[in-house]
């Protein structure tokens, strides 16, 4: 594998993350938040209805623990590929 | 001690510490200036960024707006900390890779074009200005609450504090007053929510304390029986002919899709935020600051829901259907102030709370030919502003969103000095935000404008003048609006969201991720997206304010939400041109690659 493969196979690793991560991201917020959020309010989280919850905090908390992921993942991945600053 | 010379202390002190902190990181270069010379750890940055970021509203009426909002108060939960998550894996990175100082900036050198830099100068002065001319009068607001002056002399005493350290300290100072000031305005908005949730349900985590059940203490206190208290909330609700709290809102479904998406990609687009990505030491730190951010952020955020549902239920219960005499000693104080106000409507004597407005304007005081307020039969302080009529809404109570962040800590029983610790903190709030914003407007008048484009051989030393001159300047604009709000301020919070949505977010993004974005492209794109969404806000909002309902919005979404839409259309907008128009050169193609790689390639 020369130089310029394995720059792309980097790039492309990077764009799989950002897309799963964004997913999810997506899935918390949109789609349990506001699409499905009278469905999941049928569920109770203790004193919480879920479909509340996720709009209110749960969404917020996985953004938090989103980010933190892809620095985890992202500085792996620099590494792996010998990209990382010096 | 009194509560006046508790917050004469307490915010004295804190600007004493501001004021140290400035002088102690005075900016020596153009680098210090603009991007504090790229040394700031990502910890303290992500401070930085969140007192940036959560400006006066965020802190004093956020909570305010959620509690009568309900369900629907969480878009702005959402919008307002989605968008960190676009900022960490879509810019953030690759921003501070390319390593200079602006986003006006990048915007020329990437689309290699002065008039997309003009453009993007323009919108960058435009949405500092917008947001920054509300932060001066919250400033004033606050002063005149707590300190017992008007509200132009708070303004005034702002704006010496902000001219001193933006000014002296440029991006350096600015950068470590708001990590000072993040601390001051965290600890404020924690400690009476934690007292309160105490109070009602025995948790001290008041993230968890909103979902709990009432504690013993809590159901004496406000006379109710015991169970979790959102369900509680939700079946007061419903006693008075409200919509459940945390059931459905007032608002449909498209439209909190699209404001949550509009709020989230313009934070993402916002330049304030995104130029404190370039401060950090590397990219890795780059990353990790978003991170920090949004956690410092979501503190408050999170905690802001559980605030609203406390004050929701505590205001039902110590207020509703009780005589004026019998009310709380908060409620009292506070009346005299108009952001809580009573009258009378059905002749009962007692304070009877419903859907619907109490009053058909603005609240006005009634006041006799001595020039002194009249009072009612019970004390209560006469409101001159005629009611509605009793058949449409039989509601006779005012409550203005601020109040539930104001009166907390009365609420709770607090010690006088945490009311001044409240006040300290809604001013950190808003000096922070406006100083990150006169930085953007600065760096972008003294070196996008003149040293890019007017005068390209200015030095480095009369460079960092012009900054400074730029700086001061612009605290002084700031500073005439927050005296004489144009009248249109509460309406271009959305122009500034609208806007940073549909010019910065699709052109950075297609910047960074697509090699072949072109020149002609990213300013069709950004002129179609601006123009798109000014119309439709200029038309709702300005020419025919009447037909700014859900009726006649383009498939029913509203203002707010429009910039999801404009953002849409720069981004098609900037793919078909750019297909059909010359690809950039070579030298802009490798330098859009390399972006990509967080090492020198």
């Amino acid at each position: 594998m020369n130089d310029k493969q394995k720059l792309e196979l980097y790039w492309k690793n990077n764009l799989l993350y950002v897309i799963i991560l964004l997913s999810i991201w997506f899935f918390v917020s949109y789609v349990c938040g506001i699409l499905l959020v009278d469905v999941l309010s049928n569920i109770y989280l203790g004193g919480f209805r879920l479909g509340f919850w996720f709009a209110n905090q749960g969404s917020e908390v996985i953004f938090v623990i989103l980010i933190f992921v892809y620095v985890k993942l992202m500085n792996n991945l620099d590494r792996r590929y010998d990209v990382q600053e010096k | 001690m009194g509560i006046l010379a508790w917050t004469w202390i307490i915010v004295g002190l804190s600007f004493s510490l501001y004021i140290a902190i400035a002088v102690w990181s005075k900016a020596k270069t153009t680098g210090d200036f603009y991007v504090a010379e790229r040394k700031v750890p990502p910890v303290l940055n992500g401070m930085a960024t969140g007192a940036d970021w959560m400006s006066a509203a965020s802190f004093i009426s956020m909570a305010g707006l959620i509690s009568f909002l309900g369900r629907d108060g969480a878009m702005y939960l959402m919008g307002w900390t989605g968008g960190y998550v676009l900022l960490a894996m879509l810019l953030a990175p690759y921003l501070r890779k390319y390593g200079k100082y602006t986003v006006p900036m990048f915007v020329g050198e990437r689309y290699y074009s002065n008039s997309a830099r003009v453009v993007a100068v323009c919108c960058a002065i435009f949405v500092s200005f917008t947001y920054v001319a509300g932060q001066m009068r919250g400033v004033g607001i606050v002063f005149s609450r707590f300190l017992e002056v008007s509200i132009n002399t708070g303004v005034i005493i702002g704006m010496a504090i902000v001219f001193f350290y933006a000014v002296l300290g440029g991006m350096k100072g600015i950068t470590y007053t708001q990590v000072a000031q993040y601390c001051v305005l965290i600890v404020a908005y924690l400690i009476p929510a934690i007292f309160i949730s105490i109070m009602l349900t025995g948790n001290p985590i008041p993230q968890l304390g909103y979902g709990s059940t009432l504690s013993e203490g809590g159901q004496q206190l406000l006379g109710t029986t015991g169970g979790y208290l959102l369900d509680k909330l939700d079946a007061l609700h419903k006693e008075l002919g409200f919509a459940a709290y945390s059931g459905r809102g007032a608002k449909s479904m498209i439209d909190v899709f699209m404001i949550t998406f509009a709020l989230m990609v313009g934070t993402a687009g916002l330049p304030h935020i995104i130029i404190r990505f370039f401060t950090t030491p590397t990219i890795r730190g780059a990353r990790a600051s978003a991170g920090w951010a949004l956690l410092f952020i979501a503190i408050l955020y999170t905690t802001a829901p559980a605030v609203a549902s406390f004050a929701r239920f505590n205001l039902i219960l110590s207020v509703n259907n009780k005589a004026y005499e019998q009310a709380p000693s908060w409620f009292k104080n506070w009346s005299k102030t108009g952001l809580v106000a009573w009258k009378d409507k059905n002749g009962d004597g007692k304070i009877q709370y419903a859907p619907g407005a109490a009053f058909t304007g603005p609240v006005v005081f009634a006041k006799g030919p001595d020039g002194k307020v009249e009072m009612g039969k019970q004390g209560e302080w006469l409101v001159k502003t005629p009611m509605t009529p009793i058949d449409k809404s039989k509601n006779e109570l005012y409550v203005d969103n601020d109040i539930i962040v104001l009166a907390n800590p009365e609420i709770a029983k607090l010690p006088n000095w945490v009311v001044a610790l409240v006040a300290a903190g809604g001013l950190a709030a808003a000096l922070s935000t406006a100083a990150g914003l006169l930085l953007v407007i600065a760096a972008a008048l003294s070196h996008d404008l003149i040293k890019s484009i007017l005068i390209p051989s200015t030095s480095e030393k009369r460079e960092l003048i012009y900054a400074r001159s730029a700086a001061g300047l612009a605290v002084l604009v700031a500073g005439y609006f927050g005296i004489h709000p144009p009248g249109f301020v509460a309406q271009v919070v959305a122009f500034a969201f609208g806007l940073a949505a549909s010019s910065f977010f699709p052109i950075i993004i297609m910047g960074i991720f697509w090699k072949k974005a072109t020149k002609e492209g990213a300013i069709a794109g950004m002129v179609c997206g601006i123009v798109f969404t000014a119309a439709y806000i200029i038309y709702f909002k300005f020419i025919n304010p009447g037909a700014n309902t859900p009726a006649h919005w383009w498939w029913g979404i509203s203002p707010e939400g429009i910039g999801t839409i404009g953002m849409a259309v720069n981004f098609i907008v900037m793919y078909l041109v750019s297909k059909i128009t010359k690809e950039p050169p070579e030298e802009v193609q490798r330098m859009v690659e390399s972006l990509r790689y967080p090492r020198a390639i």
